[in-house]
């Protein structure tokens, strides 16, 4: 196969909204760059974002960035890292309303302002009442800004490879990132995108789960990736499971509901989350509302013919806040249940939704490393954003609305920073072909005609070894087990074989190459979870049901060679406000 | 309401690399539920034939990936149900563009026309410290054309587009038009209004409706244009 070579300043793989604010910031500072993604921009995962965008604009209720940064790092059960946590908050006000200049059409208030609504983990006055943080379009907030994102990027002149799949890094002996293989779709052709400098934006690994919220694309091959490069993923073990997914399917319903006055009841009728969190109720953290769910389906009160769901109210809103405020949630119940939720209660239980860990990086978007004693080197060349990015904002829970945010916040950052290293560093680094080489040779692995198992096969046994061994509720054994299981389904890997080999739009392949990455990914959250003795977020071992801030307030670091983990200190101390230290997490 | 059937799926094949001309290809899924969605079944048919190609990734109607014509009406599958279809089911690309292979088609001619509108806000400059402000009224008149997701079920049923599909932009291109056009904090408006003033662009659309009837997400393409029609004639006066 013949490879053809492009040479671009900065190569940007993922044009979901992390992608998209990045390669906006670059292009718009006249930088030469492409946007590589695997789909056309707007079918990136980012378009099915519902409820909103955090930032303290005090439309609705008073409100300020230090709230937001209290509650945030509360939210992250001090597993945030504090600086990036004040930065991303102190900016947030600043991007929204720059999404708003970029044409998005956020609902308005009738003064005309942006309209806020309320969601979970948010308070006024450090802990006090509940505020209204969460910037909306309707509930179809990330379809418009990633809408808004892709036309802008029109308009700017962005250079796209649509439907192009990103496979490995190239990197030279010293480390450093010189740019990527990624395959026409269409044509099968393999290219060589020399970069001076790479952004990673591919967002989240949800389908490494049977039942959950996320796109079918959502296959971690960011992550992939970088473990193949010898770069670790941080914090893995922090998947979010959403509260409310529609039972059975996974998909999503808004914490916007509960957000417009919505809750939940179980089997008895009761309102359940009273118990639970007393004070925030139905619009406590998500870790805490899955758990509770959770718990209260496994102790008989579930609803349904078989207990295994709760219902989420919504009739007594009444038809026009769900018309005007949920139009999209209503149709999805209408289209995939068959109810209309102005008159009957949604079932929900919950799914697959999040993953707080990724991608090591510092605040500037500079993916780090330990190298010797340092435990936070860049790795030159190399950033990442988004959901592939660990910062750590998201700690061990991610707040609702904080991930919009996020992409946006270290999308435009990692780019500044592009550009900042570029100016420095004027000039290119030689390709270094045996890196080419040995990404080219993984993928003809997939060209290997013979009998063996099936990329299905092989995806369905991992979903369910994950569903089975590493979900919501998690103790020492199951994830032994886990450990072995996945690990049996990475040794049968070789095995696969794909039994069509045409160049045109041959999706068996791309499937192939993400299984690759599921795999992988899989792996690495199992055992960084098995390795985790101690709840915190959204890992809740009953076999070590508290947070034990003394040994495990750190990071996690999972590098492939070997399934080695080892760990970094969180980073408490924030730009220039005071610390918030470790307290109970109640709500 | 389960009620489990066999179902039988007649579907368009062609690989350029392979075919000379495409075929129909048949396939049984046996004992499914009726309420099974058309992309979950496709899912089902794809591991029993792992060559069959076609787009797909939200599952829930929202990034607009897996328009198909379906019993001769362009669908989305993720949200159609087997109930509401025939069986056997007869699954096509949607028609008048390029198919690459298989369900896929080369949107490209459709994406270009929807760059041809400037689909993007033009605002006022400098910018404001903070938002633009925009009443609910205002922002209102957005509602039923920001939500377009370009899966191109309109377009592609078209006849107007079928026809010129390089000169009439189509519906979904023109509902665009029509989003930034009725957007109070879009500046340019009357450029938006001149471009459009032509033989072709606009006016091939004969009001046919064929793109209300399809729209996944309810949206009015038609009605869209008459709104761009009648600010025309304002924008004249
Ligand atoms: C149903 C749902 C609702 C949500 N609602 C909210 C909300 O209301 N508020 C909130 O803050 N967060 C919400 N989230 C979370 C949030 O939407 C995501 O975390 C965020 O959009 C991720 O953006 P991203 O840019 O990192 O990645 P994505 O939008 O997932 O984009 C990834 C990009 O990478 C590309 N890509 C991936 N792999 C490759 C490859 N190998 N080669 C080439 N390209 C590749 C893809 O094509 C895509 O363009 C929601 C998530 C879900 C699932
Ligand atoms: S109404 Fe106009 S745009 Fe719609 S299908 Fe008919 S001719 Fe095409
Ligand atoms: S108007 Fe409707 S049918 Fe046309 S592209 Fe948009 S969503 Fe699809
Ligand atoms: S898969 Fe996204 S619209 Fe059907």
């Amino acid at each position: 196969m013949s490879l053809i070579r492009r040479r671009f300043d900065a190569l940007i793989i993922g044009a979901g909204g992390g992608g998209l604010r990045a390669s906006l910031q670059l292009s718009r500072a006249e930088a030469n760059v492409a946007v590589v993604s695997k789909v056309f921009p707007t079918r990136s995962h980012t378009v099915a974002a519902q409820g909103g965008v955090n930032a303290a604009l005090a439309n609705v209720l008073p409100d300020n960035w230090h709230w937001h940064m209290f509650d945030t790092v509360k939210g992250s059960d001090y597993l945030g890292d504090q600086d990036a946590i004040e930065y991303m908050c102190r900016v947030a006000p600043k991007l929204v309303y720059e999404l708003e200049h970029y044409g998005v059409p956020f609902s308005r208030l009738d003064n005309g302002k942006i309209y806020q609504r309320a969601f979970g983990g948010q308070s006024q006055n450090f802990g006090e009442k509940q505020a209204a943080r969460t910037c909306a379009a309707a509930d179809r907030t990330g379809h418009a800004m990633l809408h808004a994102l892709y036309q802008q990027n029109i308009r700017a002149k962005t250079h796209f490879f649509d439907e192009y799949f990103a496979t490995d890094l190239i990197k030279n002996e010293e480390g450093a990132v010189l740019g990527a293989i990624v395959v026409s779709i269409q044509t099968g052709e393999a290219m060589l995108i020399e970069a001076r400098t790479t952004l990673l934006a591919t967002g989240g690994a949800g389908q490494i789960y049977r039942t959950n919220s996320n796109a079918l694309i959502n296959t971690g091959d960011g992550l992939g990736m970088v473990l193949r490069a010898g770069i670790p993923l941080q914090d893995m073990e922090f998947i979010q499971f959403h509260p409310t997914g529609i039972a059975g399917i996974g998909m999503l319903i808004t914490e916007g509901c509960r957000g417009e006055g919505g809750y939940l009841v179980n089997g008895d009728g009761e309102r359940f989350m009273e118990r639970y969190a007393p004070n925030a109720k139905d619009l406590a953290s998500r870790d805490v509302v899955s758990r509770s769910i959770y718990l209260e389906v496994k102790e008989g009160r579930g609803c349904g013919p078989n207990k295994d769901y709760v219902l989420l109210k919504l009739d007594h809103l009444g038809a026009d806040t769900i018309m005007k405020r949920l139009p999209g949630i209503r149709q999805s119940c209408l289209t995939f249940l068959g109810i209309d939720p102005i008159e009957t209660p949604i079932p929900v239980y919950p799914t697959a939704h999040y993953c707080m860990g990724g991608i090591p990086t510092n605040r500037k978007g500079e993916v780090v490393m330990p190298v010797k004693d340092t435990p936070e080197e860049p790795v030159p060349g190399l950033y990442a954003a988004g959901e592939c990015a660990c910062v750590s904002v998201h700690g061990g829970n991610r707040l609702g609305g904080n991930s919009l945010l996020d992409i946006i916040v270290f999308g435009r950052a990692a780019a500044n920073e592009m550009i900042e290293h570029m100016k420095e560093n004027r000039y290119r680094l030689p390709m270094n072909e045996a890196s080419v080489e040995k990404a080219m040779d993984r993928l003809h692995r997939w060209d290997r005609k013979g009998e063996g198992e099936t990329v299905d096969g092989l995806k369905e046994d991992l979903k369910k070894a994950m569903e089975d061994y590493c979900g919501v509720y998690r103790t020492q054994e199951l994830l032994d087990k886990g450990v072995e299981e996945i690990g049996k389904i990475r040794d049968r890997l070789p095995n696969v074989y794909i039994n069509d080999f045409s160049r045109t739009f041959n999706t068996a392949r791309i499937e192939a190459l993400e299984l690759e990455n599921l795999v992988e990914v899989a792996m690495c959250t199992v055992v960084s979870a098995a390795a985790r003795q101690e709840s915190r977020g959204a890992h809740s071992r009953v076999d070590f049901p508290k947070r034990e801030d003394q040994q495990w307030m750190k990071h996690s670091l999972y590098f492939s060679e070997g399934d080695r983990m080892d760990y970094k200190p969180v980073r408490t101390k924030p730009l220039t406000v005071d610390s918030f230290p470790p307290k109970e997490r109640v709500y | 309401m389960m009620s489990t059937t066999d179902w039988t799926f007649n579907i368009y094949r062609f690989n350029p690399e392979t075919d000379q001309k495409p075929t129909i290809k048949s396939y049984e899924l046996q004992g499914v539920d009726s309420e099974m969605m058309l992309l979950d079944a496709l899912l089902a048919i794809k591991k029993q034939d792992p060559t069959l190609g076609f787009r797909k990734s939200c599952r829930e109607g929202v990034c607009g990936s897996d328009g198909m014509n379906v019993d001769g009406v362009n669908r989305l599958s993720c949200v159609t149900r087997l109930s509401e279809l025939n069986n056997p089911v007869e699954i096509r690309p949607l028609p008048g563009l390029p198919v690459i292979r298989d369900l896929i088609i080369d949107m490209e001619q459709f994406y270009k026309q929807y760059r041809a509108v400037k689909p993007y806000l033009i605002g006022a400059e400098p910018e404001p410290e903070v938002e633009r402000l925009q009443t609910p009224a205002q922002r209102d008149l957005l509602d039923g054309l920001y939500e377009c997701i370009l899966c191109g079920c309109c377009s592609t049923a078209c006849p107007s587009f079928w026809w010129n599909p390089d000169k009439f932009l189509g519906p979904a291109a023109l509902l665009q038009a029509s989003r930034f056009i009725e957007d109070s904090r879009d500046e340019a408006t009357h450029v938006r209004l001149d471009q459009l003033d032509d033989a072709y662009k606009l006016f091939r659309c004969h009001t046919i409706m064929s793109c209300v009837q399809v729209c996944p997400k309810q949206l009015n393409p038609t009605r869209a244009i008459g709104r761009i029609k009648e600010r025309m004639v304002q924008n004249k006066l």
